[in-house]
C-alpha cells in the first residue's frame, strides 16, 4: 500500500507543478472544429475590460484556444511522416462559393441528335495505308495535307461543268465554305449553351439555304410592309411557314399547352367529337320568317292561278318555274321546252 | 455577328488550362485575396494592409498604386480587379477628410459584389511593433469570435461570417498538432467596437496528453468600428451557398456499422404465399384429369371476361 500512495502523492506532485488545461465557463462555447473556429457567446467583463483591456483580452482568448485545444486533441489522431496529424470533422460553417455550382456542359446540337439516335462515336485510327500512295498517311496534320496535294495532282471536269472552270480553286473554295459553316455551327453552339440571343442570319445564298429558310423568308418579307402585309398578293398553292410568329410584324403566337393528364387529354377530346356530333344548325330567325312569308305567298298566288284557268296549262308542276339561264340540269333537247336562239 | 466574335477559342493548350481554371469547380480552394487603395490613404492603413496579406500570403496579392475608387457608389472597378486577379475577397484602405482611416471588407461571388462592410480603424498597432517571433507562413489559425453581440445584429454576423471567410484559408482534412500556433480573436465590445488582436499560441507540458496553451501577442492590435455595410442579396446568397451534389452525403439504408466496425445490413423480404408452398409430394393429393380440365376451362372463361372489360374500358 505504501507504493500505491507514494505513487499517487508524486502524481499529485507532478500535476501541481503544471498549471491546470481546465477552464470554466459560463455559457458552454460553440465549437466548429473543422475551421478551428470558437464561438463564446459569453458575456465581457466591462470592469476589466476598461482598465486593463488589452491583458483581459489575451487571458480570454488563452482561454478560449484551451477550449478549443481540448476539443481538438480529443479528435482521433494519425502518424504521418514523424509528424502527429489530427483528422478534423467537416465544416459546420456554411461559407459562400467563390463561383456558382459547375453545370453539366450542355449538349451541342449534334451531340443532343447522336444522343437521341443512338449514334456512339467510333475511334479512327490515327494512320491508315492509301492504296494509292502506297504509305502511311495520318488522319489529319500537314503530312495528310501533303498525302492530299500528291494524290490529287490531276481533277477530272464533270461532264456538265464548265471546262474553262478551275477545279482545283473549286475545291479550295468549298473547304474553305465548310470550314466556315463549321465556325458558325461552333459558335452557335456556344451562344446556346450561355443562352445569347443570337441575330438570325437572314438568307443566305440560295445554294446553301434550305427550302424551308426561303419559305421563312417569303413569309417574313410579305408581312414586313407598311399595311402588314394585307395588300400582298398570293401566289396559287403559296403556303405560309409556320412558327415564325415572332420575327413577323403584326403576328401574334398563339401558344396552347398540352394536357397534364391522360384523363384531361381525353375529356378534352371528347368534349371536341361530342360537339361535332351534337351540331344543330343555326338559326337565322330574318331568313327563315322572309322563306315563310314567301312560301305562304307562293302558295295563294298559285292557288288564285288553279282556281282562275283550270286547264289551259299542259306543264307539269315542277315546270312551273321559268328556267334560269344556265343554271339547273340540262336534259338535252328531247326533254322539250323553251325554244333556244 | 459581333456578340459571336467575343467568344474566345484558345490558341494554345496553356491558354486552355487558364480558361479552364478560372471555370466553376466543384471543389474550390482558398480564396484569393486583393488588398488596395482608394484614393488617398494613411501610414496606419497602409500599415494594416501589409499586415493582413501578410495573414493571407500565398493567396493574397498587395496592390502598389492608389485607385480613384469610391466603392459605395461604384464597385465595377473593384469587380474588374478581383476578375483580373481571380480574387474573391478584398479588402480596401482609404483616407479622406469625411471617412477618415477607412477600410472596406468586401466578397464577390462569380465576380460580383456578395456584400461588403465598411470599417473605421480607431487605433492600429502593427505587427513590427510587437518585439516577438512571428507565426510561420500559410499556417491555418485558430479563430475566436468573443461577444453576445456576434449574433444579434446582422451586421455583425455579416462581419464575422466575412472574417472567418477571409482568415479561415481553406478546409483541410488533417492538421498537424504542432502546427497550430496561431489565433486571431474577434470580440465585440457593448460600445459598438471590434477589437482585433492576433496572438502566437506556446503549446507547454501539462502533465497531461493534451498541452496547456499559452499565448503571446504578435500584433497586429486593431480596434475597428462599424460604418456603412452593404448586406448580400437574399437570393444570391442562397445560390452562392449551394452545396454541389457532389459533396452531398446521401444515407444509404438498411446499412448500418456497430461498435466493432463490422457493416451489417437489411433486407427486407415480401410476405411470404403460404398458398404456393411446396410440401411433401403425395399420390393421393395430385390431382385428377377431370379436375384439371375444369381448372383450365375456368382459367380460360377469367381471361374472355377481362378482355371483354377492357375493350369497353379502351375508349379509342
Amino acid at each position: 500500500m505504501d507504493v500505491v500512495n507514494k505513487i499517487l502523492e508524486n502524481s499529485a506532485l507532478e500535476a501541481e507543478k503544471f498549471k491546470s488545461i481546465s477552464v470554466e465557463k459560463n455559457l458552454e462555447l460553440e465549437y466548429d472544429l473543422g475551421t478551428l473556429l470558437a464561438i463564446d457567446n459569453n458575456d465581457f467583463d466591462l470592469k476589466l475590460l476598461s482598465q486593463r483591456k488589452n491583458d483581459y483580452l489575451l487571458d480570454l482568448a488563452r482561454d478560449n484556444t484551451q477550449l478549443l485545444l481540448n476539443q481538438i486533441w480529443e479528435l482521433p489522431t494519425e502518424r504521418v511522416e514523424e509528424a502527429i496529424v489530427v483528422k478534423l470533422p467537416p465544416q459546420k460553417t456554411v461559407l459562400p462559393r467563390m463561383k456558382p455550382v459547375p453545370r453539366p456542359r450542355p449538349l451541342t446540337k449534334w451531340q443532343q441528335f447522336a444522343k437521341e439516335k443512338g449514334i456512339q462515336k467510333k475511334k479512327k485510327s490515327k494512320l491508315s495505308w492509301d492504296e494509292q500512295l502506297k504509305k502511311w498517311v495520318p488522319l489529319y496534320g500537314f503530312k495528310k495535307a501533303k498525302a492530299e496535294i500528291e494524290k490529287d495532282w490531276v481533277l477530272e471536269v464533270p461532264g456538265n461543268a464548265d471546262p474553262m472552270e478551275d477545279q482545283f480553286a473549286k475545291k479550295i473554295q468549298a473547304k474553305s465554305e465548310r470550314v466556315s459553316k463549321n465556325e458558325l455551327q461552333r459558335l452557335r453552339n456556344i451562344a446556346k449553351a450561355k443562352k445569347v440571343k443570337v441575330p438570325r442570319v437572314g438568307v443566305m445564298n440560295p445554294d446553301v439555304s434550305s427550302a424551308k429558310d426561303l419559305q421563312t423568308a417569303v413569309t417574313v418579307a410579305k408581312a414586313s410592309t407598311a399595311s402588314l402585309g394585307k395588300f400582298q398578293d398570293k401566289l396559287p398553292k403559296e403556303k405560309e411557314a409556320r412558327g415564325v410568329a415572332a420575327i413577323t410584324p403584326g403576328a401574334s403566337r398563339k401558344r396552347k399547352m398540352p394536357p397534364v393528364s391522360g384523363t384531361q387529354e381525353k375529356s378534352e377530346n371528347l368534349a371536341i367529337v361530342e360537339s361535332i356530333l351534337n351540331k344543330k344548325p343555326k338559326l337565322n330567325i330574318e331568313k327563315a320568317v322572309a322563306r315563310h312569308i314567301r312560301s305562304e305567298e307562293q302558295e295563294q298566288s298559285q292557288e288564285k292561278q288553279t282556281s282562275g284557268r283550270k286547264s289551259s296549262n299542259n306543264r307539269g308542276k315542277a315546270n312551273a318555274k321559268k328556267p334560269k339561264g344556265g343554271k339547273g340540269q340540262r336534259k338535252g333537247k328531247s326533254g322539250g321546252g323553251r325554244k333556244r336562239r | 455577328m459581333s456578340v459571336l466574335q467575343r467568344v474566345a477559342k484558345p490558341k494554345t493548350r496553356r491558354g486552355k488550362r487558364v480558361l479552364l481554371k478560372k471555370e466553376p469547380q466543384v471543389i474550390e480552394g482558398p480564396k484569393r485575396a486583393i488588398f488596395f487603395k482608394g484614393r488617398k490613404s494613411s501610414d496606419k492603413l497602409r500599415s494594416l494592409l501589409k499586415d493582413f496579406y501578410d495573414f493571407k500570403k500565398p493567396d493574397g496579392v498587395n496592390l502598389s498604386r492608389k485607385n480613384d475608387i469610391t466603392i459605395f457608389e461604384n464597385v465595377k472597378p473593384v469587380e474588374d480587379f478581383c476578375r483580373k486577379h481571380d480574387a474573391a475577397l478584398f479588402m480596401m484602405g482609404s483616407h479622406s477628410k469625411k471617412r477618415p482611416d477607412n477600410l472596406v471588407v468586401g466578397r464577390m461571388f462569380n465576380d460580383t459584389l456578395l456584400d461588403m462592410v465598411e470599417l473605421y480603424v480607431e487605433s492600429y498597432q502593427g505587427l513590427k511593433e510587437f518585439a516577438t517571433s512571428k507565426i510561420t507562413l500559410g499556417i491555418k489559425p485558430c479563430l475566436l469570435f468573443n461577444g453576445a453581440l456576434w449574433e444579434q445584429s446582422p451586421d455583425l454576423q455579416q462581419l464575422k461570417s466575412m472574417f472567418i471567410d477571409f482568415f479561415h484559408r481553406e478546409y483541410v482534412e488533417n492538421v498537424r498538432l504542432q502546427g497550430i500556433e496561431h489565433t486571431i480573436s474577434f470580440n465585440a465590445t457593448p460600445d459598438g467596437k471590434i477589437l482585433v488582436r492576433s496572438y502566437k499560441v506556446l503549446l507547454k507540458k501539462s502533465g497531461m496528453r493534451t498541452p496547456r496553451v499559452e499565448l503571446e501577442e504578435i500584433g497586429p492590435r486593431v480596434d475597428f468600428s462599424l460604418r456603412r455595410t452593404k448586406l448580400a442579396d437574399e437570393d444570391l446568397m442562397k445560390e452562392a451557398c449551394k452545396k454541389p451534389k457532389e459533396l452531398k452525403v446521401t444515407k444509404k439504408k438498411n446499412i448500418s456499422t456497430d461498435k466493432l466496425g463490422t457493416t451489417h445490413g437489411r433486407i427486407h423480404l415480401g410476405k411470404q404465399d403460404v398458398m404456393k408452398l411446396q410440401t411433401r409430394k403425395m399420390k393421393g393429393l395430385k390431382k385428377t384429369s377431370a379436375e384439371r380440365k375444369a381448372e383450365k376451362t375456368k382459367l380460360k372463361k377469367v381471361f374472355a371476361v377481362n378482355n371483354e372489360i377492357n375493350q369497353v374500358v379502351s375508349p379509342f
